[in-house]
């Protein structure tokens, strides 16, 4: 059942539940940063209204900078903007930054240990009809792996907005990850939101697998732990949504009492949550684990939820997961 | 040289191409503090091209900022003198490069944090001629006219040299100063071994509000040393013992103006 102490969204589950996208939390969360401190500054390349840079912008033009489309240029900006005490955040699709930026973000951002915040939009394959070159798919991987960067990816618009408010009061290089479409809100003002740490948001008494996920695909995690119930099947979901440093007292604490683990993202199975979790349990308690994601393999165009069924992210292929891993215990 | 020889890796043309720049920016242009590097109001040098870094070192512990022996230690474990200069582990560098072509960018981002804060500091962005090559420079070229930064001024060691060869068989820049006029900057072009043009061209980027200015600075790579001039491969390597020796010799007694032991 969900977890009470988390003020989950009692619709969640129901046909009725809310419905809003990543990227409005990260306008609001962006535009309320701005009111609260004065040295929030913001960075577009050419997307303003669609990374929902366009409230900052309006509310404070000379707080804004369009740097055209130049990823690059824009990143490394940015990052001497921070060095001068600004709190930079800089937006584009996630393909374009941190993907074509990923040098400047590695040297000028985290080596330098610059206090810039690099919100990655339209995240994941949901992005849907835009097709393969705009699904971010390997952007957790490639900011993971630099050292100094923090990296999160909130689960819903509410998230989304409070893990902006907290990046801006977080000192150091930061990844923030947003998907683009409407997903289901799951999580209340009340709900907690610290990076860094893990929430449980299902639980169940003897549970045997643990779904750890991160992102819009809690949701579906929520969903099949819910329907594994009428077959017997007890799990606990926990959303991670803080990539890097991972929480493991969280997950070790659940794995401790399931002793099987499926990892849920929205992301290639290579490099994202799922390996951060495997090389956690690897080190500290060895554990059957299936990883539902991206297979390294490419998108394409779809709607999102035909995208998610055809590469294997749906409730389905959760309850799948959870099935096998649990035979492997 | 001796510095380099020590090392036993690193870059020499260019480290003595720039010697003169570097002399005029730490010991006349930069209002700067080495006790206080800090200090919220000092002029910033940015580096773009950061594999020139043993000149500014040297620059560096000459104007104080820390004991001219460390300068030893360059290249070595555990040494604050990193290989390619890295913001944070030494006094006085603004920020980290090696990687081309951003430095600029970095250099505009601090700029404009200047006129944010309403600090009246200027920002000097010293970069080298085969940076160009990055498409990365070019955003940030358009990007400073855009946005009239006249706080900055750039300062392009044209000393016709990259790794790979002549800047202009590898990748041709010319007409430099067109391009630079075409993106709408006012531009500059100087005898990089005189002290004094620096020094002025300097002014007359202070005095222009409506642009940003990028001074061309004509240098020779590996000045000062006969062998090194205008070689570019001399770009990547140190110099051997002997080849120091002979280095400094010339150096050291160079038109009488540098005193040493072999004056």
């Amino acid at each position: 059942m969900l977890n009470k102490k988390v003020y989950l969204d009692n619709n969640l589950f129901s046909d009725k539940a809310k419905q809003a996208a990543l990227r409005d939390g990260y306008g609001e969360g962006l535009f309320e940063a701005g009111k609260k401190d004065p040295n929030v500054v913001a960075l577009c390349a050419d997307l303003k209204d669609s990374t929902r840079s366009n409230f900052f912008a309006k509310a404070f033009p000379n707080r804004f900078f369009e740097i055209g489309i130049a990823e690059q240029n824009m990143v490394a900006v940015a990052a001497g903007l921070a060095v001068s005490g600004k709190i930079p955040f800089v937006a584009s699709y996630a393909t374009f930054s941190p993907g074509r930026a990923w040098e400047q973000i590695r040297t000028t951002v985290a080596y330098n240990d610059a206090n810039v915040k690099i919100a990655g939009h339209h995240a994941g394959i949901s992005v849907g009809p835009d097709g393969a070159t705009h699904q971010a798919i390997e952007d957790i991987a490639t900011m993971r792996a630099i050292p100094n960067m923090t990296v999160i990816a909130p689960c819903d618009a509410n998230e989304a907005k409070k893990a902006t408010l907290a990046a801006a009061k977080f000192v150091g290089p930061m990844y923030l990850r947003f998907a683009r479409e409407n997903t289901p809100i799951m999580t209340t003002a009340r709900t907690p939101f610290k990076p860094g740490k893990a929430e449980i948001f299902y639980s169940s008494s003897r549970p045997q697998v643990a779904i750890i996920a991160c992102g819009p695909l809690v949701h579906k995690a929520l969903v099949a732990a819910k329907e594994l119930e009428k077959e017997k099947i007890k799990t606990i979901v926990v959303n991670s949504h803080t990539i890097k440093p991972l929480d493991s007292k969280t997950i070790l604490e659940v794995v401790e009492k399931t002793g099987a683990v499926v990892s849920v993202e929205e992301h290639q199975v290579i490099g994202g949550l799922g390996s951060a979790v495997a090389e956690l349990l690897a080190k500290e308690k060895p554990t059957p684990m299936e990883f539902v994601g991206m297979q390294d393999v490419f998108g394409e165009s779809g709607e999102p939820e035909e995208l998610l069924d055809k590469y294997k992210m749906s409730v389905e292929d959760i309850k799948e997961a959870v099935r096998k891993v649990k035979k492997r215990k | 040289m001796e510095v380099l020889v020590e090392a036993g890796s690193g870059h020499s043309a260019g480290p003595l191409g720039m010697a003169d720049i570097f002399s005029a920016f730490y010991f006349h242009i930069l209002s700067h503090d080495p006790k206080n590097p800090e200090w919220e109001d000092r002029d910033r040098l940015v580096l773009s091209n950061g594999h020139i870094c043993p000149i500014q070192y040297v620059s560096l512990a000459n104007a104080g900022y820390f004991d001219k022996e460390e300068l030893f230690t360059l290249r070595k474990i555990d040494s604050r003198l990193q290989g390619h200069p890295h913001r944070g582990s030494l006094p006085g560098i603004e920020t980290t490069s090696g990687p081309l072509g951003s430095g600029l960018s970095q250099a505009i981002g601090i700029a404009v944090a200047a006129k944010l804060n309403q600090k009246r500091y200027r920002v000097y962005c010293l970069a080298s001629d085969g940076e160009h090559n990055e498409g990365n420079w070019w955003e940030a070229v358009m990007l400073a006219a855009k946005m009239r930064i006249n706080n900055l001024t750039v300062v392009v060691d044209r000393n016709n040299i990259q790794i790979d060869g002549y800047t202009e068989d590898v990748m041709p820049l010319e007409s430099l100063r067109d391009k630079y006029e075409a993106f709408n900057w006012q531009v500059l072009e100087i005898d990089g071994h005189k002290i004094e043009a620096i020094v002025d061209a300097v002014n007359e980027a202070k005095a222009t509000l409506e642009a940003p200015t990028v001074v061309i600075a004509h240098t020779i790579p590996g000045k000062g040393v006969s062998f090194m001039e205008g070689q570019y491969g001399w770009h990547g390597k140190p110099p051997k013992p002997e080849e120091a020796e002979e280095a400094l010799k010339e150096l050291r007694s160079l038109e009488g103006k540098i005193r040493g032991e072999h004056a």
